[in-house]
């Protein structure tokens, strides 16, 4: 049913985004400086630098989408001039370029050359406008209706009914692990605690400064319930990253995960799982922890900055090419289910369900702090000995305290 | 054969079933892989079943045979993998080139030298090669930039023969050791100069060693990742590099099957050169190669 | 040699060191000594696509001024070396006093970052090492007595764990020993419990480690000893036969003799190799159950907010530890080295 209504819309929209193409395509004449892309790589971000590119054919343009962007874009945007004129980023590595102050204030082109850009879509900072994001991404439940049917259980939006659901799964004997989540030791295990935890109303700094307080209720309170959910998981789940709980999703040996909105289009495919499986998986909303009513979630955009140590010739370029990049030209049939796109016309598929209702639900963006790196990464490398059971969650959280204190020192945080 | 090495039936059979054990552990995951990379994703790493790696049942659900070239066709046509294979053939030459030009000079320099600094030469050289290459390579980044130097293949090209030189001036040096001095120190009396005396007396005895060296040499630039990942630019790509995009952060499906279908490519060639040089590499070794 | 013709012969090869591995050693080493500037921050206003909060941000233009005066940063001697994420000093001597015994003292020192990475470093190495040497001597000596037909296809096999790309070969390996990978399922089968799963356990996890370490090195010390075993002199062996050694007393004799000094050689890149151990981990997503100090390199330089200082210490601290790894042997090479 899903399918065909899908197919239909898409049809619909190819007809519509075939003529916004065509009006875009005048926009687009640069005529002087370069454009020269930093980036990862999956395929929003193709699509975005390949139009951006086609845009500045007529200069000096170049793209470098990779994995490991965020080690090179630092230093590649501070020599002068700079090897990159834009860096394509997240909310939580944009701190990185404007600690190392590389990226320049848009103001200026902003009024030149950006006046069709809506507001909603520029990152401003203490005023000035720091970044242009285009594409939304959050964490929210997704499930197998069939299965739900099967125990009788309404959809879960809370880890609470998410446990009880397991349990009756599991003992009704129709899954041995029901529950997924990407729980691989380091950032991915951070970033769910750092969804469970704003889920159970704490702050992660004390207010104004970089001193760290999670050694509190909250913070054992949300390490118990992922040690709880762990529990109703695959024993491997310290090894599971995304890529790996899609997996296990795919082979559905999973009813019930947390997961990223822009996975769960290949969830949905008929490409790698059974038809049980693709047909029945279902996005829901993101899910709460405790009575904070705050949702367990965080939310998540991707941009593109342009950087400080290039000629204005260059600047202009690049922030004309990205800018018509990230513009309502870029939407057809083939881009539109490839991300949850903030410029207007972009029309939600089924399968963004759950990242739209996870900004409804008012989950909090991912703190933009300069020190929010520091602590993620000390996050990552101390929870698993918690899960584990080695260590009592209060001895996990004074780890992650002592190792964060220790490197938000090095960098002159503290 | 000579007598010391016949073998009597019993040792002969533990030794052949030893080796034959030993090939099985080895060679499995290689032909696990080949038979794999005509499989579609959902098969090959297939978490319901691994007898579907075998039998490809998602395979002739999806494409309707028993086999698909569709990693290769994506891999080599779609992702234009050919352009890493030449990139990787123009690395290798110069980088096996140059590390054993540099290398045999100085190998020879150091076996012949009974001065202290030449101990020392060769034991800066081993506390260099402990540095982990993640901090060399991301400490080359900010310089590189700056000076333009970054994503070309000659920078890659000196980076790798610099990073493996330490190993190539132990590795040759030992070699050189194993040259009687009588040769060069006869020569150089019937008025030779040293650099006469290496090259017409040394440089006809040394191709053993000279080639085991080369062969590591090839490899670690063939293999290596940590400094072509970082220093290459998208078109310059080498085929690890390359390979590990398909990989990528957010695995695109299909994708991984290009990389899965590249790990194949990237072996081929190799079988084909160990087969065609293996009368050299066999009897590089045999003369006597390397000698601690 | 004269001094002079040696620093022709050496000069390519020094000055290619000199450049890229001598000087970025030097601004390591600097590095390390210094952190970064205090960060000046102010509490500002951020707005995007999900509305406007209060945010804290770094002040560009006061940190500017504290960085132009002081380029390298802050001088920190060797307070980088000695923090928590470190050698620990203050922490190691606070659970010298506190902990009740030796096993408490121990399971505080494992709970401290650089301790731990060293447990596992350590036992890597010591394991790993010595099989890796066992192993390729057997099969040297395996393919040593194969007919010179089949040399060349059995060569290739025997390096195939070599070279196919570590970064596939274990992406490929690790899918096997999953719990339902045939790997996997085989040792279950075998074990007799189909709740094994070597992903799971911290000891298995080491083990599968240690193994995968042995498979992809065998081939290296393989090739070594292959190369040596061709110069054993036939004399000596028949020597031995006629004085009535039977096999086994050949091989100790005659032939482990002629090949000790390339077991110094192997033993030497392998050490070294080992206690830099790192793409396993990464490859296996092991880094719950095992970390290395080449591990935390990685992670230092691979978070979004990277920690240079850090980095760059536990790298002087991995040479350091190489060095003291391997003074053994470079004590004997000097001792021998005017042996010519």
């Amino acid at each position: 049913m899903n399918m065909i209504k899908t197919a239909a819309l898409g049809t619909v929209m190819a007809v519509l985004t075939g003529t916004t193409a065509m009006a875009g395509g005048h926009a687009c004449a640069i005529t002087e400086g370069r454009l020269s892309i930093v980036g990862n790589e999956f395929p929003a971000i193709q699509s975005v630098a390949a139009l951006a590119q086609e845009c500045a054919s007529g200069v000096e343009n170049d793209s470098n989408l990779t994995a490991d962007h965020q080690k090179i874009n630092v230093a590649g945007m501070t020599g002068n001039p700079a090897e990159y004129t834009s860096a394509i980023i997240a909310n939580s590595s944009i701190v990185a370029l404007m600690n190392e102050d590389v990226i320049r204030p848009l103001d200026d082109l902003v009024a030149m050359y950006g006046a069709d850009i809506p507001a909603h879509q520029l990152i401003t900072i203490d005023g000035k406008v720091m970044a242009v994001a285009f594409m939304a991404n959050a964490q929210h439940l997704v499930y197998r209706k069939d299965v739900l049917e099967q125990i009788g259980m309404d959809v879960p939006t809370s880890y609470e009914d998410v446990l009880a659901a397991a349990e009756k799964i599991r003992a009704m004997g129709i899954m041995e692990n029901p529950v997924g989540g990407a729980y691989a030791a380091g950032w991915n295990l951070a970033e769910e605690f750092v969804n469970m935890y704003l889920g159970t109303g704490g702050e992660f700094f004390e207010a104004g400064t970089a001193k760290v307080s999670i050694n509190n209720a909250q913070g054992v309170e949300a390490l118990e319930m992922m040690k709880a959910l762990t529990a109703y998981m695959n024993p491997d789940y310290l090894t599971h990253d995304s890529n790996a709980t899609s997996a296990e999703w795919e082979a559905g040996n999973v009813a019930l995960m947390n997961m990223w909105g822009s996975r769960t289009g290949v969830l949905m495919d008929d490409e790698g799982a059974a038809e049980v499986v693709y047909s029945n998986t279902m996005a829901g909303g993101p899910l709460t922890v405790g009575d904070s009513g705050a949702a367990a979630s965080t939310l998540w955009w991707d941009g593109w900055t342009v950087a400080k140590n290039i000629s204005d010739e260059d600047a202009a370029a690049t922030f004309q090419a990205l800018a018509h990049a990230t513009s309502p030209a870029l939407l057809n049939d083939e881009t539109m289910s490839q991300a949850v796109w903030l410029m207007d016309g972009f029309d939600a598929q089924p399968v963004n369900e759950g990242v739209l209702a996870t900004v409804a639900a008012g989950a909090a963006p991912y703190p933009m702090l300069p020190y929010i790196g520091l602590l993620h990464s000390a996050l990552g490398d101390n929870l698993a000995e918690f899960l584990k059971g080695e260590e009592s969650a209060e001895q996990a959280l004074m780890d992650i305290e002592a190792a964060y204190t220790t490197a938000a020192t090095e960098k002159g945080f503290l | 054969m000579s007598v010391a090495t016949k073998r009597p039936a019993s040792v002969l059979l533990f030794t052949n079933a030893f080796l034959i054990f030993w090939l099985i552990l080895a060679a499995f995951p290689f032909v696990w892989t080949l038979w794999g990379s005509f499989k579609v994703e959902g098969d090959f790493f297939s978490k319901a079943d691994w007898a579907n790696a075998i039998f490809g049942k998602l395979t002739v659900a999806e494409t309707g045979g028993n086999f698909t070239g569709d990693g290769y066709y994506g891999a080599w046509v779609q992702e234009e993998f050919w352009r890493a294979a030449i990139n990787t053939f123009i690395v290798c030459f110069l980088v096996v080139t140059i590390s054993l030009t540099c290398g045999t000079l100085g190998g020879y320099a150091l076996s012949r030298s009974t001065h202290r600094y030449a101990f020392w030469f060769l034991f800066f050289a081993l506390i260099f090669r402990a540095i982990p290459p993640i901090t060399l390579v991301s400490g080359y980044l900010l310089p590189f930039y700056e000076w333009n130097l970054w994503g070309h293949l000659s920078t890659t090209i000196i980076v790798l023969v610099a990073i493996n030189q330490p190993f190539t001036l132990w590795m040759l040096h030992s070699f050189f050791k194993n040259i009687p001095k009588d040769l060069d120190e006869s020569a150089m009396v019937d008025g030779c100069n040293r650099f006469q005396a290496f090259r017409h007396v040394i440089i006809p005895v040394m191709w053993p060693g000279v080639i085991t060296t080369g062969l590591f040499s090839f490899l670690l630039a063939y293999n290596d990742f940590a400094v072509t990942t970082m220093l290459l630019s998208k078109e310059n790509q080498t085929m690890v590099p390359k390979l590990a995009s398909f990989l990528g952060t957010t695995q695109t499906k299909g994708n991984v099957m290009f990389a899965v279908a590249a790990v194949v490519s990237i072996t081929a060639p190799l079988f084909v050169m160990i087969m065609f040089f293996q009368r050299q590499i066999v009897s590089g070794l045999t003369a006597g190669a390397v000698k601690g | 040699m004269k001094h002079t013709t040696f620093a022709w012969f050496v000069l390519p090869s020094a000055l290619l060191m000199l450049l890229f591995i001598a000087l970025p050693i030097g601004s390591i080493v600097t590095q390390s000594l210094y952190s970064a500037h205090e960060q000046v921050l102010v509490t500002v206003e951020n707005c995007g696509p999900f509305g406007c909060t209060q945010s804290t941000t770094v002040d560009q233009e006061a940190t500017q001024a504290l960085k132009a005066a002081e380029p390298l940063g802050k001088f920190a001697g060797l307070d980088i070396y000695k923090d928590r994420n470190h050698l620990a000093f203050a922490e190691v001597h606070e659970a010298w006093i506190t902990s009740d015994g030796l096993p408490d003292f121990g399971a505080a020192l494992m709970n401290l970052p650089f301790y731990d990475a060293m447990a596992f470093t350590l036992t890597y190495t010591f394991i790993v090492t010595p099989l890796t040497i066992l192993l390729g001597f057997l099969i040297a000596v395996g393919v040593n007595a194969v007919a010179t037909a089949l040399k060349g296809p059995t060569i290739f096999l025997t390096l195939l764990p070599f070279i196919v790309t570590p970064l596939v070969g274990s992406l490929i390996i690790f899918w096997m020993v999953d719990a339902r990978g045939i790997l996997g399922a085989g040792l279950q089968w075998l074990a007799d419990d189909p709740t094994l799963s070597l992903k799971a356990s911290t000891g298995l996890m080491w083990a599968m480690l240690m193994v995968y370490g042995v498979w992809h090195s065998a081939p290296f010390a393989f090739v070594v000893f292959y190369a040596g075993l061709q110069t054993v002199n036939q004399d000596s062996l028949e020597a031995a036969m006629i004085d009535g050694a039977n096999r086994f007393q050949r091989i100790i004799y005659v032939v482990i003799p002629h090949l000790y000094p390339l077991v110094t050689f192997v033993a030497l890149i392998q050490l070294m190799d080992n206690f830099r151990v790192f793409e396993p981990i990464v490859s296996f997503t092991a880094q719950a159950h095992a970390r290395s100090l080449s591990y935390a390199i990685f992670n230092d330089l691979g978070g979004e907010t990277r920690l240079l200082s850090s980095a760059a210490a536990t790298s002087m601290l991995t040479v350091v530890g190489v060095a003291i790894l391997l003074s053994p042997v470079l004590v004997r090479t000097y001792r021998n080295f005017d042996k010519g």
